[in-house]
Order: C-alpha cells, then structure tokens, then sequence
C-alpha cells in the first residue's frame, strides 16, 4: 500500500489528463442532474435587473474574447434574455475588440427568441478604443464616442439611440468581462463617478477580486464564472449550457480534490521515510 | 526640447482629467472631454504602429533570416491580412467572411487553449499542491471547501448539514470575510501607489515612460 502511494509521487502527468477528460466527457453523455443552488451575488443582479421599470434601458458591456465564452457567454445570453423577457432594451458596448462579434451572436440568437427588433429594442455599438478614457467619455456622451453601430449605421438613425445621451439615461450597466479593461474599471470609472447602478459577470478565477466591490455596494449582484452563469440560468428558469456544464465541473473539482489528497498522502509518507532513514 | 514637449502635454492632460473630477465647471468638462477623445484616437492609431511592428519584425527580421520558428511567422502574417483584407472589404456583421473566420476558426481556437487549462490546473495543483506548513495546509482546506461549495455537488454533499455548515454557505463566508479582508487591503495598497504614481508622472518627477535614461 505504502509503495503504491509513493509510486503516485511520479505518475506520468498524461494518466492526470486522461481522468481529467473522463471526467469532463462523461457528465454530458450521462448527466446527473444535481440541483444548482443559487447564491447571494447572483439573486442581488437577478433582483436588480427584475425590479427596472418595463422600458428602462439597460447597458451591457460585453469585454471579453473567445477563450472566455464557455464562462461568459452563457452570462450574456442569460442576461439578454431576463432583459428581453421584461421588455427592457439593451444598448451593448465592447472594450475588447473580439467582444463585437461575441456580444453580436447572443443578440441575435436571443432577439429571435423574444421578437425583439434591432434599433428599437436592442442596439450593438460595437468596439472602441480608450478604455477608462472612454468610459468617462460615456459619461459626457455615448453617441459622441459611438458615431456609428456595429454595422456602421449612424447611430442617430437608430431610434433607440435618439433617447440615449450619457449614462444618465442607463437604468442599469451590466459589465460581463474577462479582464483589463472590464468590471473593474467601470467600477473605478464608471459606477462611482456617475453613480450607475451596477452589476457583473467574470471569470471565476477572477471572481475573488470583485467581493470587496460587492460588500462595498459599488456591484449590486455578481455572477462568478459558469456556477454563476448557470445559477443566473436557473433564476430565469432558463437552464442553458453553464447549467448543463455544472456536472462536469462538479465532477472535475472532486477528481482534482481527489488527486490533492493523493498527492500528500504520498508526500507525507515519502517524507515520513526520508525521516526515518 | 524633445523631452520638455512630452511632459508639458503629459502635465497638461493628467491636470485637466485632474481638475474636471473636482470641478464641475463646462470650461474644464470640455477641455476635458476634448481631451479624452484625443487620447481615442491616440490610442486607435498606435493599433496602426502595432501592425507596422509586428511587419517589422516578422516580415523584415524573422522570416528573412529563418530563425527558429520562422514558419509561425508565416501563419500569424497570413492570419492577420486576412481577417484585416475580409474585414476591410466585406465588413465584419452577421454573414461576411470575416464573421465566419471570426465566428468558425478563431472562437474555436481561442476555446481549445482556454480549456487546456483544466488538464495543466489538475496535473500541476497534483504535483505541487502540498500541505509543508500550516500556511499551506490553510490554502489547501480552503480551496478543497470552495472547490465543493461552488459546485452542486458541495450543495448535495452537506445537505443534511445546519445550514451554517453546509459547504456553499462556508464557501460564501471564506470569500466575503477573509478573501474580502484580504483583497480590499491588496487594492487600497495598489490604489495609493496609483495615486503617488499618477502625481510623479503628472508632475514629471517619474519619467520612465518617455524611454532612454
């Protein structure tokens, strides 16, 4: 028994890899099923987002780049569809140039959903430079920093925009990001300057960063990587591909649970060894 | 004259952003928003030095010279001219050329490293995650209980718990008390030092940025 654990100090790293993909495979084949609980930050956005008058204008910026889709592009879908289940219009913005195309996709695929019209219920406004620059920008004038659409359309042709001048006319901004420039600037530049009220979606590496902004009251709700995507799904009784995702995260953080536990029994009785010799 | 110019305008746009936070005149909101859609399209165009870099490098350095790896420099070239010839000629909307590069080879590139990433974290926190302290035993306890108690399974598994030991209920605890604690002492350390940074640069006393020296 001791030699089996000491010959796990040295187990080839493509064994690790192989259980890692049984584990991420399976759960899609045969799913579980295991019931999402739903945490504090996601109710505090779900709660926000669902108290805005019908009509009400809700800004969604979308900073991130394809890496970051599995997490957060099930957070946008989920949002855009709350907003357009509410008949609340959505303006997008991206600070990231491959977020466009990104945040394009969803609308589109949400807008088809709901019946929802482009220009009157929804409007892309594509990329800009300038990040923290441009976001105070916003504050003077988004159509001024956004001449023109996604699909180059000048925006005072579009009528949704004739009722946007700054962020004085945003009921709310929701910042799904995977980065610099992202959520934490539109805090820092944004929220705090213009008193916008707030909400976001990151990456779950990255979602410890934003509790202190969260207990602060600068983001009124936070989704933390695809568990918050996918407690966002179930709030909107929508359970969409970060649900579905949900077994096989559960199924990879108990395997890497498993091989930590492993690994120091291993290490303890290695060391024990050394000690006794 | 060529470093006074630089820190004249440097002290001039980081005074104005500086005055038009505190003073809510339209004189300075003007100046100040002239200001920032200069620094725009400043920034747009250094896109443009970006690309005459990467040319520099790759066209007129690397590929010429066959150092090692040379054939990547080809495909990152043909990468970028085509996405920027598709994008420039047939627009970058819902079913142009560009989108379907975009949407059918990028997206899936960019996915399949992210998601590498999960194998790397497994092998590398198997091999490296060991309890040699008592510092390193905390960690440890922490991230096996937030790893469970943000998935359903940590849910599922204290269910018969009181609910303030169920794992999703410590897991929300670890990261509002400590983690919070923890971080909002790392950023107000890193906002002063922004601040001391920003008044050097704007003061000119730091001018590491203008290179040389």
């Amino acid at each position: 028994m001791i030699r089996f654990f000491e010959r796990l100090q040295s187990i080839d790293r493509r064994v690790v890899f192989l259980f890692v993909a049984i584990c991420v495979v399976l759960p899609f084949l045969f799913p579980f099923r295991l019931p999402v609980a739903v945490g504090r930050s996601t109710r505090g956005l779900f709660d926000e987002i669902e108290g805005l008058p019908e009509g009400s204008i809700v800004m969604l910026a979308g900073d991130y780049s394809p890496d970051g889709m599995p997490e957060l592009q099930p957070m946008t879908l989920a949002v855009y569809r709350h907003c357009f289940s509410r008949n609340l219009r959505v303006i997008s913005v991206c600070l990231w140039p491959e977020g466009p195309p990104l945040v394009e996709a969803a609308h589109q695929q949400v807008a088809a959903e709901y019946g929802k019209e482009y220009g009157v219920d929804y409007v892309n406004l594509g990329y800009t430079t300038g990040g923290p620059n441009a976001m105070v920008e916003m504050g003077t004038s988004i159509p001024g920093l956004f001449p023109r659409d996604f699909y180059l359309t000048p925006v005072e042709e579009l009528p949704l925009m004739r009722k946007i001048s700054n962020f004085a006319d945003i009921a709310f901004l929701v910042s799904i990001s995977a980065g610099t420039p992202g959520t934490r600037e539109w805090v820092q530049q944004v929220q705090s300057r213009f008193d916008v009220p707030m909400g976001a979606g990151v990456t779950a590496v990255s979602a410890p960063n934003f509790y202190p902004y969260m207990e602060s009251g600068q983001l009124l709700g936070l989704l933390g990587g695809m568990a918050g995507a996918a407690e966002y799904e179930i709030l909107i009784e929508q359970p969409g591909t970060a649900a579905r995702g949900m077994d096989a995260q559960s199924a990879v953080h108990l395997l890497i649970i498993l091989f930590v536990v492993l690994g120091n029994i291993s290490y303890l009785l290695s060391r024990r060894r050394e000690s006794e010799a | 004259m060529r470093r006074e110019i630089p820190l004249i305008i440097t002290f001039v746009a980081g005074f104005v952003q500086l005055v038009d936070f505190f003073v809510p005149h339209p004189l300075v909101a003007n100046a100040a928003s002239e200001l920032r859609q200069w620094s725009v399209i400043v920034i747009a165009a250094s896109i443009v030095l970006g690309i005459g870099n990467l040319l520099r490098i790759h066209l007129f350095e690397r590929i010429p010279r066959r150092t090692a790896g040379w054939p990547y420099s080809i495909v990152l070239l043909a990468g970028m001219f085509a996405m920027m010839i598709t994008g420039l000629v047939w627009g970058v909307g819902e079913g142009t050329p560009f989108n379907y590069l975009f949407r059918h080879l990028k997206v899936h590139l960019d996915m399949t490293m992210f998601a590498l990433l999960a194998f790397f974290i497994a092998s590398a926190a198997y091999r490296a995650f060991r309890v040699r302290n008592w510092e390193a035993t905390l960690l440890l306890l922490a991230a096996v209980i937030v790893m469970l108690g943000r998935v359903p399974l940590g849910s599922l598994l204290t269910r018969g718990l009181p609910t303030a030991l169920q794992l999703p209920v410590v897991t929300e605890w670890i990261m509002n008390v400590p983690n919070m604690i923890g971080f909002r002492g790392i950023m107000m350390g890193a906002a002063m030092g922004v601040m001391a940074m920003g008044l050097r640069i704007i003061l000119g006393i730091e001018r590491a940025y203008l290179g040389g020296e």
